[in-house]
């Protein structure tokens, strides 16, 4: 098996991934976490990976980001840009302000003095934390950190994100809050989205597209577009009923396995 | 919430605001300098009382006669006069400056020792248990094979000591690399720091807690090794505090001896606290110091 990288043909694909396979460990004991995954992201498009748990969402946000790398299968970023990344915990360096956190990226990328503190400052009103710059990461609220993450990646100034499950440790009505402000982000900065949940209401609620991945090993089973007008509310019918769609397909996929 | 909120935006920033404000609140009780300082002294203070008081009592029992266990005030008064003659100055300065001198060596080869086998598996399969072994060898067991090696001179101490040191904090460097968590090296490779980047923005500071750590036990065991070392390899021109205690027990002069203890002591406890310091700003900073609140 063979893996590269490389930049897809189309100026219309973000992310593109072709038959991406994952075997972890050897021999006997190994375990097949995807098999043969396509995927397009086209760009400013917002794709959300649902599946249950085992299903190897995890894996295939690390080979995207380029954390870890394929047994097989192609993986291609449009003008090889580096993707950022996005985990359920924040990830910030506790021993940093908040300014500090989001400014390592400017820095390992030589931006002088003075625009990273230009930068820094904008990134943060984005996020709405113009006024907590100055505080540490373990000053603010589980929300307040998943934001200064956010800033932190936007950082990287990439086009594509990629976010495993960011807002699954959070309360609902932050979560609430944080989608209308990815949402707002993603449009003004036209990125391209690939999010991974186990929250089928979360993924309706922003997705352009779900795809539904199977479990062990991970394959795509199902997709479907979303093509209700935003802005859109989580607890809106429209929401509902595809979220009601996607969870019957999840339930047959997870009874396939208790037999 | 309201039907309408993704509708107006300024809604949704005045919510994020308010919700911002409940969630912070309370965080920040300050207490005041003064009280807090003396909330840490006191204690210590009443702690420094009683042990006075009893040695003083032990002394006032008659276990043993004056001349070989004197009082507090006796010994306080010799302290006094010490500190007002050459001796005792002349000897804790050279006392502190083997001690400088050693551990700064000690903490360079500690520091790239650990950082070596933290790096290299070859290295840690090769030496990561010897530094423990060597790190429980009492340090005066050195001392003979030191003498042999450098006869009675300070560079014995200075072997004995930086033996006795280093590898506690290669020991502290390498626990604080290897407990880095494993989300902040992913969240810093995407975010660019790769190679030396990696080390500079996220390991190394990440590792800060558990190398201070390891410099602080360090520190006790460079100075276990100096006292002792000055106990043995004694002779040599000038007067460190450990020759000085040795003089005094051989002149059977108790309060001199007493007094010395006291100053090694103190030195001991400066440190100490000096080291404390540092690891409860790195403490505070990380937020894992329990401060009142939340």
């Amino acid at each position: 098996m063979t893996s590269t990288t490389t930049t897809p043909q189309s100026a219309t694909t973000a992310v593109a991934l072709s038959g991406v396979t994952k075997v972890y460990g050897r021999g006997a004991n190994a375990v097949l976490a995807l098999d043969g995954v396509s995927l397009d992201v086209a760009p400013g498009e917002f794709v959300c990976l649902v599946g249950a748990s085992g299903c190897g969402k995890s894996t295939l946000l690390n080979l995207v980001a380029g954390l870890d790398r394929p047994s097989g299968g192609e993986i291609g970023l449009a003008g090889g840009v580096n993707p950022g990344l996005m985990f359920q915990e924040p990830a910030l360096f506790p021993w940093l302000t908040v300014e500090a956190n989001v400014e390592v990226p400017l820095k390992l990328r030589g931006l002088p003095r003075a625009e990273r503190r230009e930068r820094v400052a904008e990134l943060l009103r984005t996020v709405h934390l113009g006024e907590f710059g100055r505080k540490r990461p373990h000053e603010l609220s589980g929300g307040m950190r998943q934001r200064v993450a956010l800033a932190r990646t936007l950082a990287l100034d990439t086009p594509v994100l990629l976010m495993d499950e960011p807002f699954g440790a959070l309360d609902a009505m932050t979560r609430d809050i944080l989608h209308d402000e990815l949402e707002r982000i993603w449009s003004e900065r036209k990125l391209s989205v690939l999010f991974v949940t186990h929250n089928v209401r979360e993924a309706a609620r922003l997705a352009d597209r779900i795809i539904l991945l199977s479990s062990r090993p991970g394959r795509i089973i199902y997709s479907t577009e979303v093509d209700i007008p935003r802005p859109r509310r989580i607890d809106s019918p429209e929401v509902a009923a595809i979220a009601a769609e996607v969870t019957e397909r999840l339930r047959t996929e997870v009874g396939r396995h208790g037999q | 919430m309201a039907s309408d909120t993704l509708t107006s935006s300024a809604r949704t920033d005045a919510q994020i605001s308010g919700l911002d404000a409940l969630e912070i609140a309370g965080r920040d009780k300050e207490v005041s300098r003064g009280a807090r300082i003396w909330a840490g002294t006191w204690p210590k203070l009443a702690a420094l009382a009683i042990a006075i008081l009893a040695w003083q009592l032990v002394v006032w029992s008659g276990w043993k006669p004056p001349y070989s266990l004197p009082g507090p005030l006796v010994v306080g008064r010799e302290l006094l006069a010490q500190a007002q003659g050459p001796q005792l100055w002349e000897g804790l300065l050279t006392t502190l400056r083997r001690a400088a001198v050693g551990y700064v060596f000690s903490v360079a080869v500690g520091l790239l020792l650990g950082l070596a086998v933290a790096r290299s598996t070859v290295l840690r399969a090769a030496i990561g248990s010897m530094i423990t072994a060597l790190q429980t060898m009492p340090s005066i067991a050195w001392f003979p094979l030191a003498i042999l090696l450098f006869e009675l001179s300070e560079k014995a101490i200075f072997f004995v000591v930086v033996l006795g040191a280093a590898p506690s904090i290669a020991n502290g460097v390498i626990s604080g690399v290897d407990y880095v968590p494993p989300l902040l090296k992913r969240a810093g490779r995407n975010l660019g720091a790769r190679g030396l980047n990696l080390y500079r923005y996220v390991i190394a500071p990440a590792a800060l807690p558990a190398i201070v750590a390891g410099l602080k036990q360090g520190w006790a065991f460079s100075w276990r090794s100096l006292m002792a070392g000055e106990l043995i390899v004694v002779g040599i021109s000038q007067t460190s505090l450990g020759a000085q205690l040795t003089y005094s027990r051989e002149l059977s002069d108790a309060p001199w001896l007493l007094s010395t203890m006291i100053v090694i002591l103190v030195v001991g406890l400066v440190v100490d606290a000096a080291f404390g310091a540092a690891d409860k700003a790195i403490r505070r900073r990380w937020g894992v110091l329990d401060q009142a609140g939340q």
